[in-house]
């Protein structure tokens, strides 16, 4: 954890002029010290940070042989499965690029959930990281319209026509966003000008988000701070390699759902092109949209509704006020621990129940699961008054699971190797 | 680690779970030569569905994505494609002057659809304008088990449900009420490599086609796929062991 020093005539030239090599060597380098004790589950940052220029790279090239208008934009992204050379692999790659970019920034947010990673000093990282995840869902939907297939169509009408809900203006921020009075070529030139833009803001938040990450460094399974040099590591080469295998079992996982599931993700009826005069059986969104769909539809005003799907991601950004439990780690946590998994498990029924239709069970159960939703908040708040941490480990390198941890640390235990 | 995969499988699971309850019977189990890893398509299967698209199907259905350059693939020569082009006769123009004319099709031609729009062919088919089938396989629940179940799934209605005029009852058609009378009969084609041309047999053959006319870079997907994740795995077992050396000293 020196000062960067290089022998090499062209570095210190360069480094003298712009020292862009410490600052690299402070980023990612060996001047970076990192908690030594950092499991698997934080190699999801990185990995977002893959998927997210893996998507630039090839919609850049896809942008290159897309058509943006109503009557040639799905038959222009046919050619590319048919006529542009490995067309078909780009396209592929981004659309199913944009699903495991959803997968890996979900398990990286329930990392963050987990281990407390959004409490004092890291509010701020906390909060740029829930902006990132409301562009990448502006951004996503706005791609999945691309296409203009049936599903590209009906969802841009059903998302946009939520805008509708807004009290005296709701009609005029339609048109307005529609750029008519129907989802049409407008629209869709406005989506492909904004699908375009927006991954660009996404880097810059990510920026932003890195900076703020760099000013304490990563939070750590055990939630405490480093309390000196035996706790840290530089983050090359330790964690650069650790990295690098994290991207070998992503791209491994990538190339099989590319490869020989490419359309697992998708549905079927968005390969018929988009037709106003027929509506689908089921207007679904794409799979990471639909524990909020689920909470969308199961309030009965679709004002409250909307401002419950909004409110469920925006809860996140003051999360750090909610939870007032001055411990980091769900590990000392052992009742947070439990409300954790049945939050995780809530988001899932509500992802099962937005893929639904509403009535019947679905309804009741997606009521009860939206419910507890918001509960979990109002829980996360007074829990912090009322639990009673286990005691933390005096410091990190300490070898807390020998002691006091060893029931939190259990389930994690064997994630600490490897 | 465990629980690593362990997450991964239930996000994956999620997924999955978008399907929804099929609202057609369940769909009889068939096993696709293009299905699983290695998967290729048989040449004389989708030859043989190609005749039963041409000769049966193509009286109503398009096939508007497919060029006839492209059933190069399914080892037709260039002689056989240009001779298949010809048959067909397309209006072009303007000339230089100014008229349209009428020409022969050549392989960069795509297959002309049979009606001039979707109102004439709703006109023709009692309402119902008949699907173009380039991306048929891929754009219904069930993909070629799909089209294979539907084009065999045809039978008399049950007695309590009343047909209104010109539809048909079919199993496996969600609501069951299908506008397209049953298209195959036993003998509709008379196929070259002698095979008996029952209505499973041309039903199974055509669901093939078609599923090579939405998925014509299957087999080159598939082999690519191999090399890939061999690569990917023998890579990240050299950055799995990289790790281990690394971080050897800290343990």
């Amino acid at each position: 954890m020196s000062e960067f020093k290089s022998n090499n005539a062209v570095i210190k030239w360069i480094e003298y002029r712009m020292p862009i090599f410490s600052f690299l060597d402070h980023a990612i380098g060996r001047g970076y010290p990192t908690p030594r004790n950092l499991n698997y589950w934080w190699n999801f940052g990185s990995l977002a940070g893959v998927a997210l220029v893996i998507m630039i790279a090839t919609g850049i090239v896809l942008a290159m042989q897309y058509t943006a208008h109503v009557d040639l934009a799905f038959d222009s992204v046919e050619r590319i499965m048919r006529d542009v050379n490995y067309g078909w692999l780009l396209r592929y790659i981004h659309t199913n690029g944009g699903s495991f970019f959803f997968i890996v920034v979900y398990v990286h947010i329930f990392r963050g959930l987990y281990y407390g990673s959004y409490k004092e000093p890291r509010e701020l990282l906390w909060i740029l990281g829930v902006a990132i995840l409301l562009l990448m869902m502006a951004t996503a939907f706005m791609g999945y319209v691309l296409p203009w297939g049936q599903m590209s169509f009906w969802a841009a009408t059903v998302i946009t026509n939520l805008f509708s809900a807004v009290p005296v203006f709701g009609n005029e921020i339609v048109t307005w966003l529609w750029g008519g009075f129907s989802v049409d070529n407008p629209t869709l030139n406005r989506f492909f000008a904004l699908h375009y833009l927006l991954p660009f803001i996404i880097v810059g938040v990510v920026v932003l988000h890195i900076w703020a990450l760099h000013r304490f460094g990563s939070n750590n399974p055990v939630g405490i701070d480093a309390k000196g040099p035996q706790d840290k590591i530089p983050f090359h080469p330790y964690y650069t390699i650790k990295d690098a295998f994290g991207f070998g079992v992503f791209f491994v996982a990538f190339a099989a759902v590319v490869f020989y599931a490419p359309n697992m993700f998708g549905e079927p009826d968005n390969y018929i092109p988009a037709d106003r005069l027929s509506t689908p059986a089921h207007i679904v969104p794409e799979w990471y949209f639909l524990p909020y769909y689920a909470i969308l539809r199961a309030v009965p005003d679709k004002l409250l509704g909307v401002i419950a799907m909004f409110g469920s991601v925006c809860v996140l950004f003051v999360l750090p006020w909610i939870d007032r439990s001055p411990v980091r780690s769900a590990r000392f946590r052992p009742i947070y621990k439990q409300f954790f998994w049945i939050f995780l498990a809530d988001c899932i029924v509500l992802g099962y129940i937005g893929a639904n239709p509403p009535e019947g069970m679905f309804l009741i159960v997606g009521r009860i699961a939206t419910a507890y939703y918001f509960l979990h908040f109002v829980i996360m708040f007074f829990l912090s008054y009322v639990e009673r941490p286990r005691p933390l480990p005096s410091s990190i390198s300490e070898p807390v699971l020998k002691g006091g941890g060893a029931t939190a640390g259990a389930a994690a235990k064997p994630m600490e190797k490897a | 680690m465990k629980r690593l995969l362990t997450a991964a499988v239930a996000v994956l699971a999620l997924g999955s779970g978008t399907a929804e309850a099929a609202e057609g019977a369940a769909l009889p189990d068939h096993s696709w030569s293009f299905e699983g890893i290695f998967g290729t398509f048989e040449r004389h299967e989708v030859q043989r569905g190609f005749q039963v698209y041409r000769e049966v199907c193509s009286a109503c259905h398009g096939l508007r994505l497919v060029a006839f350059r492209d059933l190069e693939a399914l080892g037709y020569d260039e002689d056989a494609l240009k001779a298949l082009a010809a048959e067909y006769t397309f209006r072009d123009g303007p000339d230089d002057q100014g008229e349209m004319y009428e020409r022969p099709g050549t392989p960069a031609d795509y297959f002309p659809s049979p009606f001039p729009n979707a109102k004439a062919a709703a006109a023709s088919n009692n309402g119902a304008a008949p699907p173009d089938l380039s991306l048929i396989a891929k754009a219904r629940k069930g993909g070629p088990s799909y089209v294979r179940a539907l084009l065999t799934g045809y039978e008399d209605p049950p007695a309590d449900v009343k047909l209104p005029e010109g539809a048909s009852y079919n199993r496996y058609f969600p609501g069951h009420q299908i506008a397209m009378p049953p298209p195959l009969s036993a003998d509709a084609v008379d196929y070259a490599d002698g095979t008996p041309a029952t209505v499973e047999q041309m039903a199974t053959d055509v669901a093939a086609f078609l599923m090579w006319t939405a998925e014509p870079n299957l087999e080159e997907r598939k082999a690519m796929g191999i090399k890939v994740l061999i690569f990917l795995l023998v890579f990240t077992g050299v950055l799995y062991a990289a790790k281990r050396k690394i971080w050897a000293d800290l343990h």
